[in-house]
């Protein structure tokens, strides 16, 4: 009864836009596509709308080979990352719309309209047209759209992507209502993203896709704390975990000519060269510290990014307030040891702070 | 520099204007006038540099036995072919428009664009290329001096400009649409019509008003696919043009020939503007 997909493979051109992709999507379940833009998200998604036939590969659905179904047959809800609605028609229209080609009956489609409308807090703009609404509210009417459905399998791409800030946070605290009460344990919900945050927080199974491969597949909580590969730690942290070329002497970590001491969950490590792994947020400003450069400092909302660099190793420092920094000023900063993450030469996780390891 | 600005702008308009409505003026006021008005020197104004007289419009609806010059079955012709030849080639041209903007065809070396060439290059061609095969065909399939004949002719000539407009004006229309369509349960075919179409109300227009305009100013092909049978209204007003047709009834019978294409050009005028899909993406 589950979505289940075997090998999907998609090459329109020069390049994979999905290599070999495998999953088994449960009822009842959300999952996150994690992956930077062109990874293939959109195209992994259009595949389960039926939108795209890939040109190799399985996808099972109730015991139906989906990928013999039509589109207008799979009983599928989607949201686009542009507000996609029918500009012809009026907010009301527009929810209706899957309804009335179901045939459903007015009566019923009037009730289900307005329960779906209420519940991303559209009531009383029925007779609105689309074109008079904000960005923030054209996407709640396709996503009121689609919850009206009741669709077996709800797609999600991007949908908080084009908002503004303030309208990002709101409607996703919206999504997480509608995720936690709304939906039945007949559904699947795929929900993609570039941003590792929106990941985290909406907490289901996360896939994470990069050049149409699947790179890693767990839960949130995992994939953040054993990240499998460079890559996968790249993309799922934002900004994205800093990696320095560093070495093992005598109980010591070194590099860039800085000399840290061995925590303890990297003590059996069996390279003597490594790639080391830090979050920005791991990294401290301490007047007892390593000397680096300021190369570029953000402030973004209440925290500040800073860029640094050392000998041909740059790393980003988040610290969490707005402090001014010039260009090519020195700073001094101190790593937090325990939460090293050690990924061996071919890029693969030999050790977290986590305990995590693939090799 | 914005007053000089502004007051170039205006003026060049108002040359502009006048240019262009004088001779309408001109012969507005010359369908009023009678032969002494008229050869008795400029006269401008009615009631005050002459006295105006219907004579000239009245002539159009007498028959030529009763000295008048008949332009209504003509008109009719025109109009019937013009407007029959221009909704066939919407239907046609849209279908192929929406066709070419969605789907992907490949003969060979062929693809999308140069089918969508090979239309446009229908009309890239001089019309004289095409007379004689045209007068062949239809002589072949016995239609030459019919209303049939030249709407085939017509058809040929119009449906360009409708895949043309079309084209480029679903290419515009978001293909997600058409998606999000299918996604709510839409077949293709329901997506067209339901949901595609209904957004494409502008461009249809103006797609239709190019062919009406198109269609009602032949006069090449009007002129050599028909003889006696049946006639259009340029090449009846071509033949009016001589000494015996007095010059108010020629000024009456132009206006009425550009009439319908003034009507067109002012509903152009207001979709041309406003033919986006704003809400439709963002």
């Amino acid at each position: 009864m589950n979505l289940v997909a075997e090998n999907l493979s998609y090459k329109p051109d020069e390049q994979f836009h999905l290599n070999e992709v495998s999953f088994n999507f449960e009822k009842g379940n959300i999952y996150t596509i994690l992956g930077r833009t062109l990874s293939g998200k959109t195209t992994l998604l259009k595949t389960i709308a039926g939108l795209l036939t890939p040109d190799t590969g399985a996808m099972q659905f109730e015991d139906k080979d989906f990928l013999k179904v039509p589109v207008w047959e799979r009983n599928i809800a989607m949201v686009y990352q542009q507000f996609i609605n029918y500009p012809h028609l009026n907010v009301f229209e527009n929810v209706a719309f899957p309804l009335k080609q179901r045939k459903v009956d007015d009566q019923l489609i009037s009730d289900e309209v307005t329960k779906s409308l209420k519940s991303v807090g559209l009531e009383g703009y029925e007779t609105r047209k689309i074109q008079e609404l904000s960005g923030g509210q054209q996407q709640r009417v396709s996503l009121a759209r689609s919850l009206v459905k009741n669709a077996k399998i709800l797609l999600l791409d991007e949908p908080l992507v084009n908002l503004d800030y303030k309208l990002r946070e709101q409607l996703r605290e919206e999504f997480k209502n509608i995720f936690s009460q709304g939906l039945s344990e007949n559904s699947i919900v795929v929900f993609s993203t570039t941003d590792p945050r929106e990941a985290m927080e909406i907490n289901g199974e996360v896939i994470v896709l990069d050049e149409g491969k699947v790179l890693q597949v767990g839960p949130a909580k995992e994939i953040f704390e054993n990240p499998k590969t460079l890559k996968v730690a790249e993309i799922s942290n934002d900004p994205p975990m800093n990696i320095l070329k560093a070495s093992i002497e005598t109980n010591k970590i070194k590099f860039e000519e800085i000399e840290v001491e061995l925590p303890n969950h990297l003590s059996n490590l069996k390279e003597k060269n490594f790639n080391l792994g830090i979050r920005a947020s791991d990294i401290k400003l301490s007047d007892s510290g390593f000397e680096f450069e300021v190369e570029l400092a953000e402030i973004s909302g209440s925290e500040t990014l800073l860029h640094l660099k050392r000998g041909n190793s740059r790393i980003i420092v988040s610290i969490e307030e707005v402090l001014n920094f010039n260009i090519h000023d020195k700073v001094k900063i101190s790593f937090n040891i325990s939460k090293i993450y050690a990924f061996n030469e071919n890029g693969v996780l030999s050790s977290s702070p986590f305990g995590g390891s693939y090799v | 520099m914005g007053k000089l600005y502004k007051f170039l702008k205006y003026f060049f308009i108002t040359f502009w204007a006048v240019f262009v409505v004088a001779p309408f003026l001109w012969a507005l006021t010359t369908s009023f006038k009678d032969f002494n008005s008229v050869n008795g020197g400029a006269t401008y104004i009615p009631w005050v540099d002459f006295e105006p007289k219907l004579e000239g419009w009245r002539v159009l609806i007498k028959s030529p036995a009763n000295g008048g010059v008949d332009i209504i079955e003509p008109y009719f012709n025109s109009l019937f072919v013009t407007c029959t030849a221009s909704l066939i080639s919407i239907v046609l041209g849209t279908l192929s428009a929406y066709a070419l903007s969605r789907f992907t065809f490949k003969a060979g070396f062929v693809k999308n664009n140069d089918i969508t060439f090979f239309f446009i290059s229908q009309r890239i061609m001089p019309p004289i290329v095409l007379s004689i095969p045209f007068f062949l065909f239809l002589g072949a399939i016995n239609l030459l001096d019919s209303l049939i004949g030249l709407i085939v002719v017509y058809i040929v000539l119009l449906m360009p400009i409708a895949v043309w407009i079309m084209v480029d004006f679903f290419n515009k229309v978001p293909r997600e649409i058409d998606e999000t369509a299918l996604i709510d349960g839409c077949n293709p075919y329901q997506a067209f019509f339901k949901v595609v179409l209904p957004n494409s109300i502008p461009g249809l227009i103006v797609a239709g008003m190019f062919c009406i305009i198109f269609g009602w100013i032949d006069f090449f092909f009007a002129f050599i696919l028909t003889f006696t049978e049946v006639q259009l209204l340029p090449v009846k007003i071509v033949a009016l043009n001589s000494s015996i047709t007095p010059w108010w009834s020629l000024s009456a019978s132009a206006l009425v020939s550009v009439a319908p294409l003034i009507i067109v050009a002012f509903i152009v005028e207001r979709y041309l503007s406003k033919g986006n899909l704003s809400g439709a993406i963002k």
